[in-house]
């Protein structure tokens, strides 16, 4: 490694975990997402009480475009689109939350022990992931879910978390095995300190930013899937969410008679929140990896007042040398 | 030995722009002559691989050259400032005039192309008229120098040792025949062994070839015995620079001092090894007057004041050991007030 | 070659594990699915296709868990899947049959195009790191977080209609037999268009975030700083020094979400009608079609295998490394 580049201009190593942390906000990235993030959590608490009409409800207003009494336009059944995008987050961020929840557990409890114990066993488990890793998503959680005499917001959330803790369990094994001979953690082991108490205070402190950005991910990867499968009709009953908002305006033809109110909103929202989570997610790989960050002006002016672009491999010059940059 | 082949003049290397820029490498006046070993030295954070990236202009972003001149003077011809030429012009220059071997054994060759093609590309690249059984020829050539059998042509970096893949490194950096070679560190990640083999090479190889050299570690201790001239940096400066035995015999500013009893000498009478305390300045807070006061065991008021100029010392006599009594020769001078500089008046 | 080895064991692994899900969920199915096919056929199935029923659904109560299992087992390398519901009395391998080539030429070809474009583009987005390329960066989060399918009923919305160049629906008009004569070709290009273009967008936008990292990171390797200092062409030095490098995770990273990406292209099938594996399977949602639903599975899930399993070769191909050369 080349220590004198990054040394002399980034914050080292040893800076305090609090204005780490205060940074991670601070990443402009990062907090739009969280912004947008929060503005859909309130929705999924506050949306039913907020929607003006009951999503189910059915009216006179028969497909109607957007107007100011249904912002959103209305079904072939009269029903007001808004209220069923605004109460359908919901059902959308309990999936994306249990889902993740569950998931990172799992990928933490799998790839952790697979990564810090050695042996077959933990063989076995990575052999598992993999195999969990490549199987396809959507077909395996539509013969499950078809399967399931009932499905429900939460049994979708389940079974979403249940098969997609692969991707997690796998980063967070190759981190632990690259932690598991760092000189720390060699020296507690050394010292007689119990496995769990060094998995506990020495590894999994270290892999913090690992384990958020994997949750980040399995959210968007059980947002995306509980859509879908509302879309194609497997899925939560009774329940509105984004993708049954879809499934109905397919089935209803609302191409065929141009009623693009009827999906182009509930589509926004699911690439909007999608957005959201991948900037909070770029946030914290930046945060990791500080080669990724933007590094504020990336232009700079020389002194006859040209602009230069700051580029690896070509050290821009400044002042007294006017260097004439070609091509 | 007299003749310049590359003078850096006034170079001022930051990170980072306007306010937030930290001066790394600050005024730096640096000559390499002809067929000579400068050495440098200094902590890490010193500025010494920020002065050699600078120079070459390979610094990453956020650094840039904040001002200064590098004249490199090519056999019999005038001089050029490598920090005016364009684009094009710079990447005819590198490699053919300037080579660099890095610090990192390891990462410096591309892991996915074998040696033969990583030799033959820079050949390529500056003779685009050479035929490939020619070039191949030269890498084949090239590693035979550095002691490698050609039959390693065909192998892939990680089935080297690290050993070998400096010696790879070596051997490209001479593929052009440049005038200057700059190494960054090149043993530090090898063991003491193969260090001795490889600085041995250098050494027989540079005679051979006469190309100059610009060694920067930070073990001094290793300069001494294979430098010409040893400069020492500190807090982006340059605050000694004088041939290697006069430096070893008497180091005048008290960081070199202290730098010189940080390493255990390879040969000669044994040092008691005391190290310096404390730790390198924070660039973006440098201490006022000289960096190193807030160090120094000799620190007065004047050195928290005033900032020290580069010069000759008055007060130092060359040979003093030997009771001569001239005055300190051109070549040795010294930035610290223990020093004050010969024609200043004091 | 101990790493193909290596990776051949675990496909065979994995395949083994997928055939044996299916053979487990189906178990687990409340009430008697046969027995409401046969209702439906009105005797018109043979008592073979029945037994055969009975065995891929576990309903065969006289015999033990295991020697379902062999019986089973038997009859998938028969090639046997039973008999589809919606398409009765065709045999789900017949309908499987119909809907493959279509799969294959539609989600394999954009899938793979995918793929190279992103990476080219993205190779360019993060060498040119802080020009004007990195305003795509935000426009390409968003698009990728864009579910297939919505991308593709916009796609309806706006470029198809009765006076439409670009058909709504289906592989090829409808009035044309399948047989390779230059208006079928062209039939079927025409309606292949949209809904390539649609995987295409989306997929790409993936490959160009992460391929872009990668070159950002790889930029700093100290052999792309010796590559600059050889003095060889800004190309040499993209190419064949960063790309070169970049391009190794971004193949692993194809290679493990080929199962994810498969998932959203089949949703795009739905959308157009367009009659491969992923229309077939959402037909078989709609009418409880279970043979059906687990050989489109067991179909997509073997497939995926040996796109992976090809991507595995690639890779063994790129990176040195993983050679074992003696």
């Amino acid at each position: 490694m080349t220590v004198v580049p990054s040394t002399a201009a980034a914050t080292p190593a040893a800076t305090p975990v609090k204005r780490r942390r205060l940074r991670f906000v601070a990443n402009r990235k990062a907090s739009i997402g969280l912004a947008v993030l929060g503005f859909f959590a309130l929705l999924a608490i506050i949306g039913p009480w907020i929607a003006p009409y009951d999503p189910s409800g059915r009216s006179s207003d028969l497909l109607q475009g957007p107007s100011t009494a249904h912002w959103f336009g209305t079904t072939h059944l009269g029903q007001d689109i808004f209220s069923q995008v605004v109460v359908g987050t919901r059902s959308v961020m309990v999936v994306g939350f249990i889902a993740g929840l569950v998931a990172t557990i799992l990928s933490i409890l799998v790839g952790v022990t697979s990564g810090y114990l050695a042996g077959a066993g933990s063989e076995m488990l990575s052999a598992l992931s993999n195999v969990f890793l490549v199987l396809p998503a959507l077909p395996l959680m539509i013969i499950i879910t078809s399967t399931l005499p009932e499905t429900s917001t939460l049994t979708i959330a389940l079974v979403i978390g249940l098969t997609s803790w692969a991707w997690g369990a796998r980063v967070l094994r190759a981190q632990t095995l690259s932690l598991r001979g760092r000189d720390y953690v060699e020296a507690a082991r050394a010292t007689g300190e119990k496995t769990w108490r060094i998995i506990l205070f020495e590894i999994l402190p270290n892999l913090t930013a690992v384990i958020a950005s994997g949750f980040v991910g399995t959210v968007i990867f059980a947002v995306t899937l509980e859509i879908t499968l509302a879309f194609i009709g497997v899925g939560a009953g009774g329940d509105w969410n984004w993708g049954t908002v879809l499934y109905w305006a397919q089935s209803q033809q609302a191409l065929a008679q141009g009623a693009w109110w009827w999906f182009v909103p509930a589509g926004l929202a699911i690439a909007l929140l999608g957005t959201a989570l991948s900037l909070v997610n770029f946030g914290i790989d930046e945060f990791v990896s500080p080669r990724l960050r933007g590094g504020g002006k990336t232009n700079v002016k020389t002194a006859d007042g040209r602009t230069v672009r700051m580029r690896v491999g070509f050290t821009p010059v400044l002042g007294n040398a006017e260097g004439r940059e070609g091509s | 030995m007299t003749d310049a082949v590359l003078e850096i003049r006034g170079l001022n290397v930051d990170y980072g722009l306007g306010d937030e820029a930290v001066h790394a490498v600050r005024d730096v006046d640096l000559t390499l002559h002809r067929g000579e070993v400068l050495g440098l030295a200094g902590e890490s954070g010193s500025g010494k691989s920020t002065l050699a990236y600078g120079l070459t202009r390979l610094l990453p972003p956020p650094g840039v050259i904040a001002g200064g001149e590098v004249l490199y003077h090519p056999d019999g011809g005038a001089p050029v400032d490598v920090l005016r030429m364009t684009l094009p012009e710079l990447r005819k220059f590198r490699w053919a005039e300037t080579a660099i071997v890095f610090q990192g054994a390891m990462n410096s060759l591309n892991p996915v192309h074998r040696i033969s093609s990583q030799l033959t590309d820079v050949i390529k690249a500056h003779d685009p008229r050479s035929t490939p059984a020619s070039r191949l020829a030269r890498a084949r050539e090239m590693l035979r120098l550095v002691g490698i059998s050609a039959d390693r042509l065909d192998s892939y970096p990680h089935q080297l040792s690290g050993g070998m893949r400096q010696r790879v490194m070596i051997g490209m950096a001479l593929a052009l025949e440049p005038k200057v070679v700059i190494m960054d560190e090149p043993t530090t990640a090898l063991d003491v062994v193969v260090q001795r083999q490889i600085l041995r090479q250098l050494v027989e190889l540079r005679e051979r070839l006469g190309f100059s050299v610009v060694f920067i570690t930070h073990d001094l201790s290793l300069l001494v015995e294979f430098s010409d001239r040893i400069a020492i940096m500190y807090g982006g400066r340059i605050v000694e620079e004088a041939t290697s035995a006069d430096l070893y015999r008497d180091p005048l500013h008290p960081y070199s001092h202290g730098l010189l009893n940080s390493f255990p000498a390879l040969r000669g009478p044994k040092r008691e090894l005391t190290g310096i305390p404390g730790s390198p300045p924070d660039l973006r807070a440098m201490p006022p007057g000289c960096a190193f006061h807030p160090r120094c065991p000799h620190a007065m008021e004047r050195c928290g004041v005033e900032v020290p100029v580069l010069g000759i010392p008055g007060d130092v006599r060359s040979g003093h050991d030997a009771g001569a009594n001239e005055p300190a020769p051109a070549d040795r001078t010294v930035a610290c007030w223990l020093h004050p500089v010969h024609d200043d008046g004091l | 070659m101990s790493y193909l080895l290596k990776r051949i064991a675990f496909y065979v692994f994995t395949a083994w594990a997928a055939v044996t899900i299916n053979f487990l969920i189906p178990r687990a199915i409340p009430g008697d699915p046969v027995q409401a096919l046969i209702t439906r056929s009105r005797g018109q199935m043979t008592s073979e296709a029945v037994q055969s029923l009975y065995v891929l659904f576990g309903l065969d109560k006289d015999a033990s868990l295991v020697e379902q299992y062999f019986t089973y087992l038997g009859q998938l390398l028969r090639g046997d899947l039973g008999l589809s519901f919606t398409y009765f009395p065709s045999p789900v391998s017949q309908v499987i049959g119909d809907g493959l080539p279509w799969t294959l030429g539609l989600v394999g070809i954009t899938t793979v195009l995918g793929f190279l474009i992103g990476t080219a583009l993205g190779t360019g987005i993060g060498w040119r790191r802080g020009s004007w390329a990195d305003a795509l960066i935000p426009v390409t989060t968003f698009v990728s977080s864009i579910p297939y399918f919505w991308l593709g009923l916009i796609a309806i919305a706006l470029l198809t209609g009765p006076d439409s160049f670009f058909p709504a629906s289906g592989a090829y008009d409808g009035g044309l037999v399948p047989n390779p004569d230059p208006q079928f070709i062209g039939s079927v290009l025409r309606h292949g268009i949209l809904p390539a273009f649609t995987i295409l967008i989306s997929s790409m936008a993936g490959w160009i975030l992460s391929m872009r990292n990668m070159m950002v990171t790889v930029s700093s390797e100290d052999y792309v700083t010796v590559a600059h200092a050889k003095g060889l062409s800004d190309r040499r030095v993209m190419v064949g020094y960063a790309a070169r490098n970049a391009l190794l995770p971004n193949v692993s990273g194809f290679a493990l979400s080929l199962g994810f990406i498969v998932g959203g292209t089949l949703l795009v099938e739905i959308v157009f009608s367009y009659p491969g594996l992923g229309l077939q399977l959402f037909q078989a949602v709609g009418a409880k079609d279970y043979p059906l639903m687990q050989g489109v599975f067991l179909i997509i899930t073997l497939s995926v295998l040996l796109a992976n399993f090809l991507a595995d070769v690639a890779y063994l191909a790129l990176d040195p490394r993983t050679r074992r050369e003696g």
